[in-house]
């Protein structure tokens, strides 16, 4: 926390499940702290591997992210003793209270950009691991920027793309359930375009093997 | 044919009192009959469970058991709420999900019962009905969820409607994991008790944590990796190559890395959802519910979050038929009763796929 401390002017504007983010200007810059603070819960032990962990990988695979063509705040900082990354603050609303707000042109708009960043990503063996609206901030330009990797990895299995998009489905329902189902479509839409209908049939064959294998799904067996 | 699915059988709750339902419960090794009253004070909550010989739990096996007992629990639980059959005004039981053998035998005892006294049915979900039971026990209004048991890992809150599903096991269920790992070590619980909580005696023995795989995915998480590795760690006896110690770890070492693991992945998840739904509340429920060192890890979260936290009581924890009935009374009141011949069990019954109308 040290790192936090030091910086004047200094606001909370976050505080998430697994790390804080703090606002403030660094270097003359806008920019982002984000502080994953020990979980007492947890052994220490575990939890200082799994916090190291995540604050060496999100810059990494943040980088990636942005040369793969998705867009990602920049990183200007990295403490892994303290767990902290500095970055670039993106002015904007998280694309879960936007979407409500959305008339159904501008959603589906909004839903393609989103499918055309995931397929950006698994084209270039990316997992996000965490995809959902409110990982997504929708800049005033109207980009939409992805953030959060905390939970991704590297990994070119179509298993593992199929998980990343599950789980953006099974956030769409649990939040979005009014029009889930467009918003999917879109998104899919939006995916094939990068990637091509061939590959996206698989992914999506990929989707419909691993929500047979969850619990208690009536379409699991014959 | 009794009158099923009456338009206006909404009632008020004035005129609670004096009403009464039976619930049966039978949707895996436990078959527990509840009678409960409208006004939801628990008049009898009386089980019995099938403990297998060897190995976990055999359906066909379990539902012979039901079968053998029905009759002597469900006098029990009569004669203890001190109530005739004819005074029922409902029977509830567990239609899903859960073992099909063991399902079908509660829901024919149901049905029987339901016919002979011209009362009507109610299909009860048995997820719902752990979250139920656990809202009238804690007194929480609207929380949010975690729901784990042999069968069930769920995150889980309302919204428009419905339960919805915020995280979930991926592959098998926390209880599932404990159980296997324990068996697979030769412990067995002691008097009624679940191997789980072998598993937690032991681990108080522990300080001492094995790495293992910790595989949470968005807020959903992995337990099949972790019981595989935590098996070959028990069996090789040498902590993996990985982790920093090189001597040789005990059982309890094993019992104390597993729980540790396992907890800190649905605490992760949990903690995740609730900031997600933003709920001021939250409510841990279902059989594993009764470990004290997952009810710490929970309590920690929901302080960490200014939210309320609810753990349901130890008897209501596992499966019983009082929850099966509480749930029936808030169903009865909406008018969701069941004719017979549409009351066919439903192994794979996903809590979002229920109408909860009583919830506004």
């Amino acid at each position: 926390m040290d790192t936090v401390d030091k910086i004047p002017q200094i606001r909370l504007l976050k505080k998430g499940a697994e790390a804080s983010l703090f606002r403030t200007q660094w270097c003359g810059r806008d920019v982002v702290v984000k502080v994953r603070i020990p979980k007492k819960y947890r052994p220490v032990v575990l939890d200082q591997q799994i916090r190291n962990y995540r604050t060496v990988h999100e810059p990494q695979l943040m980088h990636d992210a942005k040369v793969s063509g998705v867009p990602t705040p920049l990183i200007y900082l990295i403490n892994v003793p303290e767990s902290t990354i500095i970055m670039q603050y993106i002015k904007g609303q998280p694309v879960k209270s936007q979407l409500n707000k959305l008339d159904k042109l501008n959603r589906h708009i909004s839903c393609v950009q989103i499918g055309e960043s995931i397929a950006c990503l698994h084209r270039h063996g990316l997992i996000h691991g965490d995809l959902t609206t409110s990982n997504m901030i929708q800049a005033i330009s109207g980009r939409i920027y992805f953030i959060d990797f905390g939970l991704g990895e590297k990994n070119m299995e179509l298993e593992a793309q199929g998980v990343d998009l599950h789980l953006f489905k099974r956030a769409l329902q649990s939040t979005h359930f009014e029009f889930w189902e467009d918003c999917f479509t879109s998104v899919m839409y939006g995916y094939a375009s990068i990637r091509g209908v061939q590959m996206t049939q698989k992914v999506y064959e990929k989707i419909r093997q691993i929500e047979k294998r969850g619990r208690y799904v009536e379409e699991r067996r014959p | 044919m009794y009158p099923c699915i009456v338009e206006n059988l909404m009632v008020k709750f004035e005129d609670l009192g004096g009403k009464y339902c039976l619930g049966i419960e039978s949707s895996a090794d436990d078959f527990g009959v509840g009678v409960v009253d409208f006004t939801g004070e628990i008049l009898a909550n009386q089980s019995d469970s099938y403990i297998p010989i060897e190995g976990g739990i055999h359906p066909r096996e379990a539902a012979r058991h039901h079968a053998d007992v029905a009759d002597s629990v469900l006098g029990q639980a009569l004669s203890k709420a001190a109530l005739k059959a004819k005074e029922l005004t409902c029977i509830a039981f567990s239609q899903g999900p859960g073992l099909g053998p063991s399902l079908r035998t509660g829901a024919t005892i149901a049905r029987a019962l339901a016919a002979y006294l011209e009362i009507p049915l109610v299909g009860v979900n048995h997820s719902i009905a752990h979250i139920e039971i656990g809202k009238l026990k804690s007194g929480a209004k609207d929380p949010l969820t975690l729901y784990v048991s042999g069968g069930n890992t769920l995150v889980t809150a309302y919204a428009l409607g419905r339960y919805r599903i915020f995280g979930e096991t991926l592959d098998i269920a926390l209880g599932n994991c404990l159980d296997v790992f324990g068996r697979k070590a030769g412990l067995k619980g002691k008097k009624g008790l679940p191997v789980g909580a072998a598993i937690e005696q032991l681990a108080h023995n522990s300080q001492h944590l094995v790495t293992l795989p910790y595989v949470v995915k968005g807020m959903d998480l992995s337990l099949s990796g972790l019981l595989t590795a935590a098996t070959t760690v028990l069996q090789n006896q040498v902590c993996p190559s990985k982790s920093s110690c090189q001597d040789t770890c005990r059982l309890e070492d094993v019992c104390y890395s597993l729980q540790e693991h396992a907890f800190s992945m649905v605490t992760e998840v949990t903690e995740r959802a609730l900031v997600h739904t933003e709920k001021k509340e939250l409510l841990l429920t279902g059989g594993v519910a009764a470990n004290k060192r997952l009810q710490s890890m929970m309590a920690f979260i929901a302080k960490e979050h200014d939210a309320q936290f609810n753990v349901v009581p130890q008897q209501y924890a596992t499966d019983n038929g009082a929850m099966i009935a509480w749930t029936g009374t808030l169903a009865y009141r909406y008018g969701l009763v069941i004719p017979i011949a549409e009351s066919m069990v439903k192994r794979r019954w996903r809590v979002d796929k229920v109408d909860v109308p009583w919830i506004q």
